[in-house]
């Protein structure tokens, strides 16, 4: 079956000046990442890891500068210039709800554009098709008159969540849509999204830097250090035993009742556009040897379902999964 | 009760109709750290801020903070703050990008406070800088000293904002929200740098923190509320293996662990601050509230090792 995204060592280089000089700052190196129709998967790492300027490749928003990044068997750029079902099949919900929302526009309004746009429903049908929306993401029907800033940060991100899926989509990108948000309201809209997923089929794309809501909502996971890919596999699976040093720092790091706090990570996440020679992670990982300095190590398949970027992944943890 | 650094009593503050702390009370031995915990607008930061003397003219407040020797940092004058604030009393902000003077390298940021605040001279003020910035765990500190804030990443931001807040060697400091803006790797570096410098100084500190997990990681008494009043106060140990407050429990419901399977959370949230019920500010949500729990307020009184402010407390998990 062709897999509805495919990326092969993408890589995305942005010309950036400092003090007067070009320089190239690989955002994305050697990305290979597999979507199926119907996967849930979260996409995790460390800010300025890369994680939004993958969402974009996936929406056909930036063109990698090498590799070949598609959608159903086809370079997505492509797609997406041809035709709108593009565009209404893939639906994204941004990282700043609020922000990403017309201020002026009535939540009616902001949720009829997209419906509109898309042609779903005549203009007669509008009203009631706004009011459906709006009870799948379990808001009532009276915030159809209202305007953004008359509603909680919990209520903007359902909205938001309602005007993506107007078009009907068949994929749901999110950009940390959860976090900043209230316990009780983070708890709320995860559960929706995994109505949604279960009884939509949606495939959702999911950026977040909680574990816990990464192994809560998403059956894969994706964990991204320094523009590469580290470490896939199935959610549970990877947080139980990880196979890559990065992957179980960050497992590591994660608060846990009562459990001392985590021993830190030593030294600094290097600048992307002074990458060191070999691994990228060579310089903070306690399991490195001689020859992680050396040799570049890129995303390789460790069994059926898992893959890790490490030339000396922890298999003995690994033994027992 | 004689190595009590902060007791704060009653604390109440109004900006304009809405009662925005509703008698708060709380109190920080000499030493120890204490975690703010409650949802989004529950009056955490308005603590930090009212106990810096950052309050602007459009809040009211009333009740007393007592502080070290000063009987009440509420009635304190502006002349009377300058002489404690960035001193005794520091503060770590949720956002170092925004604290920090975007057009002033960061060596120059930290000198001016040792200047002003220690009446360092510019030389003095420069190798204490860099001293400062190694202890903070900033690698090549004498080369950072000339960085301006945007060529540093969230976490070293945060590390030269805790060096700036311990410049002085502070009895309190306030971390609000220290790391949210941070993921977990770095998050736990910059906890485990305040917990060290601030115990290595026997200086108290208050986390502002929204994660009960990290709370109960690196908080030794912890401190629930609810839309401006204390739902819950005691030692983190007690609070949160046994919550006995129907709101702590709430918010425990709510917490995603890895491999949490069911969440069931509440439908519903804070009412908006002119619609507060006149008792138990929690009534409109709480399972188990009647009419008494709506028209009276429940006194903060102890029960089974910790504080409580509820009528009909849960029992023991
Ligand atoms: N300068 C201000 N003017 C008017 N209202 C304010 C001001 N600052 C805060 N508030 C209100 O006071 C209440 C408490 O806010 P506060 O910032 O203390 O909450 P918090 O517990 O720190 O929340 P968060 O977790 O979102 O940071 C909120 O209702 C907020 O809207
Ligand atoms: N338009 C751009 N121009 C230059 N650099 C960029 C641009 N967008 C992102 N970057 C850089 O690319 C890297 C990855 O950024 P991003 O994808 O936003 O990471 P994340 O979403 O994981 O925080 C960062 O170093 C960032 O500064
Ligand atoms: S390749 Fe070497 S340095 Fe890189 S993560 Fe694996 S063990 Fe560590
Ligand atoms: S006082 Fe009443 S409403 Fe408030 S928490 Fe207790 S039972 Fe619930
Ligand atoms: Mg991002
Ligand atoms: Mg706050």
């Amino acid at each position: 079956m062709t897999p509805l995204f495919e990326l092969r060592e993408v890589e995305k280089t942005f010309e950036i000046r400092r003090k007067g000089k070009k320089l190239g700052l690989r955002a994305l190196d050697g990305v290979r990442l597999t979507i199926t129709q119907g996967a849930s998967i979260a996409l995790v790492g460390e800010s300025g890891s890369g994680k939004s300027t993958l969402l974009r490749v996936l929406l056909g928003l930036t063109p990698p500068t090498e590799g070949v990044a598609l959608y159903q068997g086809r370079p997505i750029a492509q797609v997406r210039a041809e035709n709108r079902e593009f565009a209404r099949n893939v639906a994204m919900v941004y990282q700043d709800a609020r922000g990403s929302l017309n201020p002026r526009m009535t939540v009616e309004a902001l949720i009829t554009e997209p419906l509109r746009h898309f042609g779903i429903c005549t203009a007669a049908q509008a009203p009631a098709r706004v009011r459906a929306l709006l009870a799948r993401v379990g808001l009532a029907p009276e915030v159809a008159g209202r305007f953004p800033s008359e509603m909680s940060g919990g209520q903007v991100r359902r909205v938001a969540i309602a005007r993506a899926l107007a078009s009907e989509p068949t994929v749901l990108v999110a950009d940390e849509a959860v976090s900043g948000l209230d316990v009780s309201s983070q708890a709320q809209l995860l559960n929706l999204l995994r109505r949604l997923q279960a009884e939509m089929g949606l495939t959702l794309i999911f950026i977040t830097h909680d574990l816990g809501v990464a192994s809560y909502l998403c059956a894969e996971i994706a964990i991204m250090y320094l523009g590469r890919i580290v470490e896939t596999g199935p959610t549970r699976a990877v947080l139980d035993a990880p196979a890559h040093p990065y992957a179980r720092a960050l497992r590591k790091a994660a608060p846990e009742f009562f459990a001392p706090l985590a021993e830190p990570l030593t030294g600094e996440i290097p600048s992307p556009i002074d990458l060191p020679p070999g691994c990228r992670f060579s310089g903070r990982c306690a399991y490195a040897q001689a020859d992680c300095r050396l040799t570049d190590p890129a995303l390789l398949r460790l069994n059926d379902h898992r893959a890790a970027a490490c030339l000396h992944p922890l298999t003995q943890s690994f033994a027992n999964v | 009760m004689n190595d009590i650094l902060l007791d704060v009593r009653d604390l109440t503050l109004d900006r304009g109709e809405k009662r925005i702390l509703d008698r708060v009370s709380l109190t920080l031995a000499k030493g120890e750290t204490l975690a703010l915990v409650g949802e989004s607008g529950a009056g955490k930061s308005t603590i930090a801020i009212a106990l810096m003397g950052l309050l602007g003219r459009s809040a009211t407040t009333s009740g007393t903070a007592r502080f070290d020797d000063q009987p009440d940092l509420l009635s304190l004058s502006e002349r009377g703050w300058a002489a404690l604030r960035g001193r005794k009393l520091a503060m770590v902000f949720q956002d170092a990008g925004a604290a920090l003077n975007p057009s002033f390298t960061v060596g120059r940021q930290l000198a001016s406070v040792l200047r002003r605040q220690l009446g360092l001279s510019k030389f003095e003020a420069r190798s204490r800088a860099v001293a400062l910035m190694e202890s903070v765990g900033i690698n090549d500190a004498e080369g950072r000293m000339t960085a301006y804030p945007h060529q540093l990443s969230g976490g070293m931001q945060q590390r030269v904002m805790v060096a700036i807040a311990l410049a002085c060697n502070p009895d309190l400091l306030f971390a609000d929200e220290p790391t949210s803006a941070l993921d977990v790797t770095i998050q736990a570096q910059i906890i485990r740098l305040i917990l060290e410098q601030t115990r290595a100084r026997g200086a108290s500190c208050i986390f502002v923190l929204h994660d009960l997990a990290l709370a109960s990681q690196s908080c030794d008494r912890i401190v629930v509320l609810y839309a401006g009043q204390v739902m819950e106060a005691g030692p983190t140990e007690v609070v949160l293996r046994d919550p006995r407050h129907p709101y702590t429990r709430l918010l425990q419901s709510c917490v995603i662990e890895i491999g949490t399977e069911d969440l069931t959370p509440p439908e519903g949230s804070v009412p908006p601050y002119d619609q507060m019920p006149a008792g138990c500010r929690f009534s409109t949500r709480c399972p188990r509230a009647d009419a008494r729990c709506a028209a009276e307020r429940p006194p903060l009184q102890p029960v089974a090792g910790r504080d409580l402010a509820c009528w009909h407390p849960e029992d023991a998990a």
